[in-house]
């Protein structure tokens, strides 16, 4: 089974955001993901400074024998990317939810968190991809 | 049966194992009106002996002429060793090297070549290969427009010296996805890119400029300069260039400050036959940032579980079987056969060998525009620095002095009046390190006593 | 070892360069090269011995049984080698007049005919470089068919979910969007969900036919009525046309355009990855867009006189796709290749492929092998899927293929279709014998009991070739992908 932290919020396409207290939201992909896709050897991120919105793509994660889009499950400014996964891919495999995140957005509109899966509800639909 | 090795009772033993009453059963699933009938317009088999002569008879038509004419597709001596080894059953009848462990032997000649082609461009990484040269370069414009994400537009610039059959190969490919080919005019005296003609470009927005060196009329442009302009128009720079001519002239990695950021060009020099336009290959190559933006095959070196050194398809994410309706581009295949030819190739003749091919060609090339600036009314249009083609201007129609030479077994040149109403009556020209004393003395008296008999006509 | 490291500089051991340097005085210094290139520098000995051991780590048709599902490797004639490499054929310019090039435009002229005939199409272009520029071809004609009417909403291209993944790369670059249809467990298409998909913005639907499920579809009349209704045009995928060659002929079957794969169904060498050659044949309607050039014929009575025909020709044409004639030498190999098969042959192609197929999967399915689509007849190739095998042993598809390499087999295509987990896909050809395929199912059967009795012995294969599996991680983390000299 794999980690699904509890203060996390999902989108079923396996995308994570965590929303720090300044309204920056982080953004990854889950533990789940990275299982699937097996050994990670390439994030495009978008560019900082780029505007990005909810539901769209926002950069591809890559291994040997898949490529995923990375989808952004909130709208906003890109503040940062997370340059280290340029030299060091596997970082996505090891720490998906730490220093395996992919870029931070300055967040605009609170009410895009609302759609999105808690813990329990992403976990339910790992567990029905599973089946 | 041809090439089907059944016997009477292989059939009925394998119609038994199946459980079929006839090899008809088998197709049962398909509705019977949709059968075909008889296809009459195939003509009726023949054994190898027949066909052999029949083709023996039509290759010799085709044969005999001494053949002047270049524009993108060069006549060169290739060595014996070239394709006895290329059509070797183990090359030849291999495919893909999916299976990386049972295709080493193609799969290092591809790294070999993806090296040799890296050393001769002076750029950091090579495909494959790609189709040919005119779609590699349309492959090349797809490519830059990815890749500069500075532009926003979905506009290149293109030299009007660029070979406009290419020109051409690149709009039916890019057209479809809304992508603009701007062209940029030529000097008609100098037959290079008009430097004046850019400034009326500066400050808007175009992904790339494409230049070729030397460009289609044999001349070399002011590569350094073009270069450095682009990059400081934001644009990349992406080169067509010729291989045999690398060796000798700046590679696109020297050009200008920064060098340029993607190389396409012909394969067809190193070591392929001319055969009627096929199959040759596009080289591509790029600087390192852009790898990912690669299209086609890319093979990496790398090691096995213990630890040896082998050779795989590698950044298979950008392609079509994995990325689908994402990928780079739509390619499946490279051209395997004809990049075998050209390792093969590039190492016999080494940077030495092919240097010495084209400084051959170049000399070739003076000689014989000297002979024919001597000849009245003639004028070789070309005069500045140049690699193996020359445009000529004739006293009279181009057209009807080729066919006159042409009756003579000299095939003089490519005519250019079509394409460009500026060079009325010129052709382009092209005496390769093949061409002997010789011949090319016999290209001027085929064009004297073309031009007599046109002049009698007249008269 | 690298060729590059099998030199030494300044050798110079071979006889093809010219033996004059000549002087080059005329280009200015800051236009020649810098630096030389680091090119191998070794002798001819080195270089014929370096290649030829290579090719000696490769498996080939020539060598083996080669059962690469999709890919058709069937024997490459010899003889279609030797006639496309006369002189006369090998030395004649791309651009030289037609008073020198009647014999290649005769060859041209009639693969032209034969392949109308052999699909029910009014016309071919042979000029594709491949499959996917086939394909390019297809689509982008169906591009400028829609837009010389006018209609210009259309801008979807259906394409059933288990198709090439060249289907909706190739949708893309012609500037359409891709909207997938689901296969049903039967391996034909759901027709339900396409009655669903199509509609005023629907351009074509791109299809195989066997589909790439290794199966007849059963509807393609009826999928044919539905998208033609809706407004859009079927493209036929021929990556499988040898297992309807001579049998059913995509024009019958309501198919508009469709490219065919020379390199597969003609026989032509597959050269280690190409070069392919992808003519498209179309029907009426689509005539107008073929690709150029096209070889036409002057008939003014006595000997036929033979004609490029060019944009003047065909103004409404797509346009050129390589800068000459495409990939004219296997053009002319697939044209000896149809002489030697004849009118007669055409149908033998696809009935001994089919029967080797059936014969080989009935074998397989006795030895224990479970079928994708059991209820159904294998084309000219199928699936077997060792879904079984990875849950209970732990041994997948992937360690059966690297396996059948220490056999001496290549291994069938590995997890394609996507569709059908843990899948084998199965292409004997009709250029095998009984005996080989006997002799595939023996190491298929032994390779069973292997993953059974020692799963780590199969899972570590191959043991026999130059090298064991591969980092690909590595390959791709650590990029290395050109040689550069220490």
């Amino acid at each position: 089974m794999s980690n699904i932290p509890g203060e996390l919020k999902y989108l079923s396409s396996h995308e994570w955001v965590r929303v720090e207290a300044d309204g920056t939201a982080t953004i990854g992909i889950t533990d789940h993901a990275q299982d699937l896709l097996g050994d990670v050897v390439f994030v495009e991120l978008p560019e900082v400074g780029a505007e990005i919105n909810s539901g769209e793509e926002a950069g591809v994660v890559e291994s040997v024998k898949a490529a995923s889009d990375i989808f952004s499950p909130v709208s906003g400014e890109v503040l940062a990317i997370n340059e280290a996964l340029e030299e060091s891919p596997d970082l996505v495999n090891n720490e998906p939810y730490e220093d395996g995140w992919f870029f931070k957005v300055k967040l605009t509109d609170e009410s895009d968190l609302e759609p999105l899966l808690d813990a329990d509800a992403y976990s339910a639909v790992c567990e029905a991809e599973d089946h | 049966m041809p090439f089907i090795p059944h016997t009477e009772d292989d059939i009925q033993k394998m119609l038994e194992t199946i459980g079929a009453q006839s090899i008809d059963q088998l197709f049962d699933e398909i509705p019977a009106h949709l059968r075909a009938g008889a296809l009459d317009a195939i003509p009726p088999a023949r054994s190898e002996m027949e066909i052999m002569r029949l083709m023996s008879d039509r290759a010799e038509q085709d044969s005999g002429a001494l053949c002047f004419i270049g524009a993108g597709a060069y006549e060169h001596h290739i060595p014996a060793a070239v394709w006895d080894i290329a059509a070797r059953g183990e090359f030849m009848t291999a495919y893909t090297p999916y299976q990386a462990e049972a295709s080493q032997g193609t799969l290092q000649l591809i790294y070999e070549f993806q090296s040799m082609m890296t050393a001769l461009t002076g750029l950091d990484v090579s495909n494959a290969s790609l189709y040919d040269g005119a779609s590699g370069l349309a492959e090349a414009v797809l490519m830059a427009i990815r890749a500069n994400r500075k532009s926003k537009s979905k506009r290149v610039l293109i030299a009007g010296t660029v070979h406009p059959l290419y020109k051409k190969v690149v709009n039916s490919i890019v057209h479809n996805q809304k992508i603009e080919l701007v062209e940029v005019a030529f000097d008609s005296a100098s037959l290079t890119t008009d430097l004046s003609a850019l400034s009326q470009f500066e400050g808007d927005d175009f992904a790339a400029l494409v230049i070729a060196q030397p460009n289609f009329f044999g001349t070399l442009e002011d590569v350094h300069q073009l270069t450095d302009w682009a990059h400081q128009q934001k644009m990349l720079v992406v080169g067509v260039i010729n291989p045999t001519a690398a060796t000798l002239i700046s590679p696109p990695g020297e050009w200008g400050e920064h060098g340029a950021d993607i190389a396409v060009g012909e394969g067809q020099p190193m070591g392929i036959p001319l055969a009627s336009g096929g199959p040759y290959f596009g080289f591509i190559c790029c600087k390192q940032a852009l790898v990912r933006q690669m299209p086609g095959r890319i093979i990496g070196r790398t090691v096995d579980l213990d630890g040896k050194e082998g050779f795989a398809l590698t950044l298979q994410a950008r392609e079509q079987h994995i990325r689908r309706s994402k990928a780079t581009s739509n390619i499946c295949t490279n051209q395997g056969l004809a990049v075998t030819a050209a390792t093969v190739y590039m190492s016999l003749l080494g940077q030495e060998g092919i240097e010495r091919v084209a400084r051959a060609c170049h000399a070739n090339t003076n000689h014989l525009a000297s002979l024919l600036s001597a000849v009245p009314g003639v004028e070789v249009v070309s005069t500045g620095p140049r690699f193996h083609e020359f445009v000529l201007r004739l006293p009279k129609s181009s057209r009807l002095v080729l066919e006159h030479m042409e009756l003579q077994g000299v095939l003089g040149g490519h005519d250019l009046s079509d394409t460009f109403p500026e060079l009325e009556n010129c052709i382009l020209v092209c005496a390769t390190e093949t061409k002997t004393d010789q011949d090319l003395n016999g290209y001027v008296n085929a064009l004297e006593i073309s031009l007599k008999e046109l002049e009698a006509v007249e008269c | 070892m690298l060729i590059f490291e099998r030199g030494v500089k300044g050798r110079t051991a071979t006889a093809q360069a010219p033996l004059v340097k000549a002087d080059v005085t005329d280009i200015p210094e800051s236009l020649m090269r810098k630096n030389k290139a680091a090119m191998p520098e070794v002798s001819e000995l080195q270089v014929v011995r370096h290649y030829t051991n290579l090719s000696r780590k490769n498996f080939s048709i020539d060598t083996q049984f080669y059962p690469l599902g999709s890919c058709t490797m069937k024997y490459n004639p010899r003889g279609a080698h030797k006639v496309a490499s006369l002189p006369g054929f090998l030395n004649r310019h791309p651009l030289a007049p037609e008073s020198y090039s009647q014999g290649y435009l005769a060859s041209v002229y009639e693969l032209q005919e034969i392949l109308k005939e052999v699909t029910g199409m009014a016309g071919v272009s042979l000029s594709p470089m491949a499959g996917a520029q086939g394909e390019f071809a297809g689509v982008a004609m169906i591009r400028a068919y829609h837009e010389k009417r006018g209609d210009h909403d259309r801008c979807e291209i259906i394409v059933p979910i288990a198709a090439h993944g060249t289907n909706p790369a190739t949708a893309v670059m012609c500037g359409y969007k891709v909207k997938e249809i689901p296969v049903l467990n039967d391996g034909d298409v759901d027709v339900d969900a396409l009655k669903e998909a199509v509609g005023p913005q629907t351009a074509g639907i791109m299809m195989t036919n066997p589909s790439t499920c290794g199966v007849f579809e059963r509807q393609i009349e009826v999928i044919a009525k539905v998208v033609h209704d809706a407004g859009g045009l079927l493209y036929y995928d021929g990556a499988n046309l040898n297992a309807i060659l001579g049998k059913v002929r995509p024009g019958d079957m309501g198919f508009d355009v469709l490219h065919m794969n020379l390199h597969k169904t003609f026989a032509t060498p597959h050269g280690g990855g190409g070069p392919g050659s992808g003519p498209v044949a179309v029907g009426e309607r689509l005539l107008p867009y073929l690709p150029t050039p096209i070889a036409g014929i002057e008939d003014a009575g006595g000997e036929p006189d033979y004609c490029w025909l060019g944009e003047e020709a065909l103004p409404d044409s797509i346009g050129r796709l390589s800068a000459f004639m495409g990939n004219a030498g296997i053009i002319l190999r697939a044209y000896i290749y149809a002489l030697f098969v004849g009118r007669d042959g055409m149908q033998r192609v696809s009935e001994f492929s089919t029967l080797n197929a059936n014969y080989l999967m009935k074998k397989l399915a006795d030895a224990g092998f479970d079928l994708a689509y059991k209820d159904r007849r294998a084309t000219h190739e199928f699936i077997i899927t060792l879904s079984k095998q990875s849950k209970e042993l732990g041994v997948t598809a992937m360690d059966f293929a690297k396996r059948l390499l220490d056999y001496g087999y290549h291994a069938p295509t590995t997890y394609f279709p996507l569709l059908v987990p843990e899948c084998l896909l199965i292409e004997p050809t009709e250029t095998e014998s009984i005996d080989e395929m006997d002799g595939f199912v023996e190491a298929m059967t032994q390779i069973l009991k292997e993953a059974e009795n020692s799963a780590d012995l199969v899972k570590g294969a191959p043991y026999t070739q130059p090298v064991k599996r591969l980092d690909d991680v590595k390959a791709a983390r650590e990029l290395d992908v050109s040689y550069s000299p220490q």
